[in-house]
Order: C-alpha cells, then sequence, then structure tokens
C-alpha cells in the first residue's frame, strides 16, 4: 500500500511537475489571473491526465513502440475534446475566457510525460494514482499562483471582494502589476525559492 | 494592403510575442535556453515549422472543419470544428516527421545542426497555439502566413535574447534555493516586463 500512497503523494512536494522537473508551465501561466479560471483549468487537467494515464496503461502491452508517441497523443487529444465540448455546453462564459488554453492541454508537457514514464510501464490502478497526483502537484502550484494574483490585484477572491478597493472606498489600493502577465513569473519564481529552501535536496547544482 | 500584413507581422513578433505574451512554449523556452548556439538552433526550427503548419491547418479548417466548409463537396450543412484539436495535433506532427526526413535527404547540414530539435518541436505549445489562434481570430491564407512567420520569429528572438542572459549570469552569485529555475522565472518576468513597453503601440 505504501507504493500507492508514494505515488499519489510523491508529485504534491517532492517530484512537484511544475517545482522540479519543470514541465507543463505552459498553459500554467497564462490562465492564473482569476481563481475561477483556474479551478476549471485544474479540474480539466486532472480529468485529462488521469484518464490517458489509465487509457494508456491499458493498452500498454498493446502498442507498438515506435509509434508510441502518436497513439499517445490521440488519446490525450480525444479526451481534452471531451472536456472542450463540455465545457462549451455548461460553462460558455469561463470556456470563452480560456480560450486557446484547453486546446493546449493537449501539448501540456505533464500529460504526455507522464502516459510515457509512468503508464506505460504500470498497471491501470497505479498509473491512475500516479495521474490522479500529478495533477494535484499542478492544481496547487496554479491555485496558489492565482490566489495571490486576485488577492493582491483586485482585492478579490471567486469575484467576492475580500479587501475593500479604494474606488469603492475601502482601504486597498488595488496592485495593478499582479493583473499583468509577468507577475505569474515572479510569483512562481518566488514559490519555488520557498519549495527549495523547504526541501533542500531540489537546489540545482552550481555549474 | 501591404501595410495591413506588416503591421500584422510586427503585431505577431513584438506586441503578441507568443513566449513573453501568452507563455506558450515555455517547456523548452526555459529548459533548451542555457547556450545562445543551441537556443538559435531551436529557434530557427520553430520558425520554420511554424510557417509551414499555421498555413497548413488553415487550409484545413477553411475546407473542411469551418461550418459549411464542405459544400465544395456538395455537402453544405456540415461543423467539424468540434474534431478540429485531433487534426492539428496530426498535421503538426505529421509535418514535422516529413519535414526531418526531407531536411535528412537534401539538406544534411541544416538537419544536423536542426536534428534533435525537431520531434521536440511536436509537442511545443507555441506550434499548437499559433495554429488555434489562427482559428480564434479567423485568419485568411494569406494573414495565416503572415502570423505563423512572425509569431516563429517572435518566439525565436525571445528565446536567443534568453541564452544571452543567462550565459552572463553565470558570474552572478545568486541564492542556493533561486538558483537554476527560480532565476530563470524572474529573468523571464522582467523580459517580459520589457516586452509589454511595446503593447502601448496601436497598428
Amino acid at each position: 500500500m505504501s507504493r500507492a500512497k508514494d505515488v499519489l503523494l510523491d508529485p504534491l512536494f517532492n517530484k512537484n511537475p511544475i517545482g522540479l522537473q519543470i514541465l507543463g508551465i505552459c498553459s500554467a501561466l497564462a490562465v492564473t489571473s482569476k481563481l475561477e479560471t483556474v479551478i476549471v483549468m485544474c479540474l480539466a487537467v486532472i480529468f485529462v491526465i488521469s484518464g490517458s494515464n489509465v487509457s494508456v496503461s491499458l493498452i500498454r502491452r498493446q502498442i507498438p513502440s515506435s509509434i508510441r508517441i502518436i497513439v499517445q497523443i490521440t488519446i490525450i487529444a480525444t479526451l481534452v475534446i471531451i472536456v472542450d465540448q463540455f465545457l462549451k455546453a455548461y460553462a460558455f462564459g469561463i470556456s470563452k475566457q480560456l480560450s486557446v488554453f484547453v486546446g493546449l492541454i493537449i501539448t501540456n508537457c505533464i500529460v504526455l510525460g507522464r502516459a510515457e514514464g509512468f503508464a506505460m510501464k504500470n498497471p491501470p490502478g497505479l498509473s491512475f494514482l500516479d495521474g490522479f497526483g500529478n495533477g494535484l502537484g499542478y492544481s496547487i502550484i496554479l491555485i496558489l499562483v492565482a490566489f495571490c494574483r486576485e488577492l493582491f490585484g483586485a482585492g478579490k477572491l471567486l469575484g467576492f471582494s475580500i479587501l475593500p478597493n479604494t474606488s469603492e472606498g475601502g482601504w486597498y489600493l488595488p496592485n495593478g502589476l499582479m493583473l499583468l502577465p509577468p507577475s505569474a513569473f515572479f510569483i512562481i519564481g518566488l514559490l519555488i525559492w520557498a519549495l527549495r529552501t523547504w526541501k533542500t535536496d531540489q537546489v540545482e547544482e552550481e555549474n | 494592403m501591404l501595410e495591413h500584413y506588416l503591421s500584422l507581422l510586427i503585431k505577431s513578433i513584438f506586441i503578441e510575442n507568443m513566449a513573453l505574451a501568452f507563455f506558450l512554449g515555455m517547456c523548452t523556452f526555459l529548459a533548451v535556453s542555457k547556450k545562445v548556439d543551441t537556443s538559435f538552433g531551436l529557434g530557427v526550427a520553430v520558425v520554420v515549422v511554424q510557417t509551414i503548419t499555421v498555413p497548413a491547418n488553415n487550409l484545413i479548417f477553411q475546407f473542411l472543419l469551418k461550418p459549411g466548409a464542405l459544400s465544395w463537396l456538395g455537402v453544405s450543412d456540415t461543423d467539424l470544428t468540434f474534431i478540429g484539436l485531433i487534426c492539428y495535433i496530426g498535421v503538426i506532427a505529421a509535418i514535422v516527421q516529413v519535414l526531418e526526413m526531407v531536411l535528412d535527404r537534401y539538406v544534411p547540414a541544416l538537419y544536423n545542426s536542426l536534428g534533435i530539435f525537431l520531434p521536440l518541436i511536436t509537442v511545443n505549445c507555441a506550434i499548437l497555439g499559433g495554429s488555434l489562434f489562427m482559428v480564434e481570430r479567423d485568419y485568411t491564407f494569406a494573414e495565416s502566413v503572415v502570423f505563423g512567420f512572425g509569431s516563429g520569429a517572435g518566439w525565436a528572438l525571445a528565446i536567443v535574447a534568453l541564452a544571452g542572459i543567462r550565459e552572463k549570469l553565470k558570474y552572478a552569485d545568486v541564492p542556493d534555493g533561486l538558483r537554476g529555475l527560480g532565476i530563470t522565472f524572474m529573468i523571464v518576468g522582467l523580459m517580459a516586463m520589457a516586452f509589454m513597453a511595446f503593447s502601448g503601440i496601436q497598428l
């Protein structure tokens, strides 16, 4: 049982896909200016990554190794299309805000990386946990970033006012920088710094 | 008319820079930017692939997927946009593969310098992102050629600039936890802010 627990919990802090492996940053940054879009994005990624891991793992003995990448991409693309259509049908506003970034889950390196690196060698159950864990690791970073950006950039969380803005007679003057793209880089950089101060074995060698 | 294409080119290179304004292709952007030489090679490969795939996907969208696009076959009420994603990624993977074989056969020198980067490009989000933006903004074929080239060139420019900075960074004394990935994020953030200066330009 401990193996299953490791597989599920390791990606959260010890082997975080964003913090340590530099995977999946592509879509991680642009959607993080609001908490709401990020939560939808994270659910979508968790669904796709667990689904693709299970499917790839189920047919791992049948996939010829020379065309495995294209098979994996096809499975992932199919799952992403399901998510995309679902969002368009039930959450059209959010789907518009996420625009191309739902489609870009296909090229999210975490998904392909886990399919290739884990699901090809492990049974479906473990692969599901691995996919779920990596999805959660990705979500933790994204939600932290979005939390900082929305709280300090607009004084709101999920659209509710937390810090009353000066424009509405409150005391908080919103930090406009937080809503601009570059702030996501600074926040992730600082998060990585904090993570590596805590887990010192992740510090990179001097070259 | 020419002015329109020129402004689209400038816009796609500087104002809507793929890497620094939309964060596309970040994984390779951060991983392969340690040396100017290699990042230049990757940049050129992205420009080439982007210039081919965006117009190719534009044709696919115009003549196969768009609502009513199959009217040249006599079928007028089709809407295949929902399988778009899988088509675009298929086209990209196929074109990258073909390009690799063509270069290997006819331009071995170029193949040797680009070779290792080509497979990486299939999963580079800047490429798929370019095609998706093309569809979302409904570009014509000519516009998509310009946009493909411009967005590729903008990405190449950004990665070469970042590699230049990182080469100099070897001489800096960075705190332990921030070394490597952390400080790179900070630099990219500063670069993105610098590029925001372009966003005031109205074209």
